[in-house]
């Protein structure tokens, strides 16, 4: 008995650290954007994966690569 | 050299205030690095992709139909990249991941009008003297 709930024990903390990994990956990956604020003092959002953000993002990347 | 100088000690103060921030260049009008906490060779990179940055998001920027840009963040993983125009002058940043948007924007664009405020005044022609040749 008490090896089934060591074996239920390890389950859940492999899952839930599993979960918590893909957790941060997704919201690591979410973060990446480009925000540009107009003189007129509107926003706009350029979320990673767009056209948009493709021809911004390698810039960031080589000059935080620096 | 005196501008130069100036930008140097605005920049600490940014650096000193906000250390979030890592690398700063601060462009002049015609692309030349006024000022800098990196090296010049880094600097002038880093005043290169600048300028792309805010080249491309012009282009972008009139595809939305937007006004013209005046500061933008790209934000990685890795960190952010911080633009701020004020005329034809940008100051340019480098952060850790996760940055005060609002505080760095506002911390830069104060740096930037600080090197402006520092920068040489043309100083006034002295009044000129009477000569005598004007006397009767």
């Amino acid at each position: 008995m008490p090896r089934r709930k060591l074996a239920t024990g390890f389950l859940l903390a492999a899952g839930s650290f599993a979960g918590s990994v893909l957790v941060r990956r997704r919201a690591a990956r979410r973060r990446e954007r480009v925000d540009l604020y107009a003189e007129d003092g509107s926003m706009l959002s350029l979320a990673e994966g767009t056209p948009e953000a493709a021809r911004l993002l390698p810039v960031a990347h080589e000059l935080l690569a620096l | 050299m005196l501008a130069r100088m100036d930008a140097s000690q605005a920049i600490a103060d940014l650096t000193e205030i906000s250390p979030q921030v890592r690398s700063v260049a601060v462009i002049a009008a015609d692309g030349s690095v006024t000022g800098s906490n990196t090296s010049p060779e880094e600097a002038g990179r880093l005043a290169d992709g600048a300028r792309r940055l805010v080249e491309t998001a012009e282009d972008v920027r009139s595809a939305h139909g937007l006004g013209p840009v005046a500061q933008l963040e790209a934000a990685t993983t890795a960190g952010s990249v911080f633009v701020v125009r004020d005329g034809d002058r940008l100051i340019a940043a480098t952060t850790t991941p996760e940055p005060t948007v609002g505080l760095v924007f506002y911390d830069l664009k104060t740096c930037l009008r600080a090197v402006d405020d520092d920068a040489p005044k043309p100083r006034r022609r002295a009044p000129r003297k009477k000569t005598d040749d004007a006397a009767p």
